[in-house]
């Protein structure tokens, strides 16, 4: 296992500091489902930098991490969901709580496919959610331009969680050792993506 | 000039700096609550030296005072005292002098203010450490009392009394402190074994002392969470405390379901390190 160096902690300690002005500065005009959507996401994202610095990356060998790293995805695309199509607020809330859980039971089932698809699934749904929503409404300008950010913000965090659901799925794509190596600037990227678009949005 | 700086050397260990500068701020923290975002410069940097010396006189007291269980744990035997690089008369007159400089400067400044601080240092000093901290366990409980009296005595410093929120923060540091040192006992218990120290996990066994510390956590959040509402913190900060609370809550529980000396030196380290942005983020 790759030892967390002090270049690794600095990129995780402003990405939790990031992650900690938006929830404090950033989210301030959301309304209350998303201002507290948004929080958890960046508060997972804020506890889990802070962990990993505490605790280095033997932390991601936790089984917990398929099921935390879920709620990153879900809670911001809720969030988007429930400020920028409010009508469809209630059946994603709907969605973001039946597949969490789903998720949650189906971890310790013995069946390999019944495993994976609820995770590739839900995180498919949210995935796309964060990718397109804020591009699609920058290009229709209903939202500004700058709102296209949380779109590759989303973009990054695709990425990043397919690289850790394959390689604990023992199929990765890239060494252990290299996703360890980029995770840190990784995660900075795209918060730091996530923070200017939802200053411009 | 190297005489000064050899005496330095050995005596920065015996002030814990680390621990006097979180109780430091946490006293800060106190009085910012009541002040922010008006302080006034000479009484802040009263109290920081105020609390700096009766922090700092306190540790090296009890350090002088433990010299004997110190040197029998491999943890602390090499600690100045113990090994024998100071003289224990010379540490013992320099501890009471500063903590009495310490203490008088509060009164000083503030019979209160001064009042609370003796208080922190005689029941650190004399209650915790001379009288129960090797017959019992639960000495603990006077350990965190004292640990709370600098955010208190900032508090009341900067309102003029006590009120309820100055107790709350109190509280709070009261209830972090068994986070704080339950998870050190379990890491090094064999020490406190061989010290013949009475900790929680050789009294209690550790399923029962992380139960401890798992409610004691939600104790230390929960009032933090209630003294910062009640300051008028805004809905942003309290937001993050919410966060980093669910944080300290989640290790906890996971010590609890799944114990690992990984987990519980990451609670240790969490705890600190939750403690210290509570205390910025009551500042503002």
């Amino acid at each position: 296992m790759k030892k967390i160096s002090i270049l690794d902690r600095i990129l995780l300690l402003v990405t939790g500091l990031l992650a900690a002005y938006q929830i404090v500065v950033g989210i301030d005009k959301a309304g209350t489902l998303a201002t507290w959507a948004y929080t958890i996401a960046f508060g997972v994202l804020l506890v889990a930098g802070l962990l990993i610095i505490i605790m280095g990356f033997e932390i991601l060998d936790s089984p917990l991490v398929v099921i935390v790293s879920t709620i990153i995805p879900l809670t911001l695309s809720l969030g988007l969901v429930s400020e920028y199509l409010p009508q469809y607020e209630t059946v994603y809330l709907i969605f973001t709580i039946v597949g969490f859980l789903f998720i949650i039971f189906t971890r310790s089932a013995k069946n390999k496919a019944l495993k994976v698809i609820p995770v590739a699934s839900v995180h498919g749904i949210a995935g796309m959610t964060i990718f397109l929503l804020p591009i699609i409404f920058s290009i229709q300008g209903k939202a500004p331009a700058g709102f296209a950010w949380v779109g590759i913000g989303g973009a990054l965090i695709g990425v990043g969680g397919l690289l850790l659901t394959f390689l604990k799925s023992g199929k990765a794509i890239l060494s252990k050792e290299m996703i360890l190596t980029v995770l840190p600037a990784l995660l900075l990227l795209m918060t730091t993506a996530f923070v200017v678009g939802f200053s411009a949005g | 000039m190297n005489k000064i700086k050899d005496k330095l050397r050995l005596y920065t260990p015996l002030i814990k700096s680390l621990q006097t500068a979180l109780l430091l701020i946490t006293g800060l923290a106190g009085y910012m609550s009541a002040r922010c975002p008006v302080t006034t410069r000479p009484t802040m940097l009263g109290l920081a030296l105020s609390l700096f010396l009766t922090i700092s006189g306190s540790t090296i007291l009890n350090m002088w005072y433990d010299r004997d269980i110190d040197a029998k744990m491999g943890r602390t035997s090499k600690r100045p005292l113990p090994a024998g690089k100071v003289d224990p008369t010379e540490v013992l007159l320099v501890g009471l002098f500063i903590s009495i400089l310490g203490v008088g400067i509060g009164l000083a400044m503030d019979i209160l203010y001064g009042i609370i601080i003796f208080g922190g240092i005689f029941i650190d000093v004399v209650i915790y450490t001379i009288w129960l901290k090797r017959k019992t366990a639960w000495s603990i409980v006077w350990g965190g009392i004292s640990g709370g009296m600098p955010i208190l005595a900032g508090r009341a410093l900067g309102i003029g009394g006590i009120d309820w929120i100055g107790i709350a923060l109190m509280l709070a540091i009261l209830f972090w402190i068994p986070t704080h040192i339950l998870t050190f006992s379990i890491r090094y218990r064999k020490d406190y074994a061989a010290a013949g120290v009475p900790t929680f996990p050789s009294t209690y066994g550790d399923k029962v002392t992380q139960i401890i510390i798992a409610i004691s956590s939600v104790l230390a959040a929960l009032a933090i969470g209630i003294a910062a509402y009640g300051i008028g913190t805004n809905w942003g900060f309290l937001r993050l405390m919410v966060v980093l609370s669910g944080g300290l809550l989640a290790l906890a529980i996971t010590s609890v379901i799944k114990p690992s000396e990984k987990v519980n030196f990451g609670l240790f380290k969490y705890a600190s390190l939750y403690m210290l942005s509570s205390m910025i983020l009551l500042m503002f």
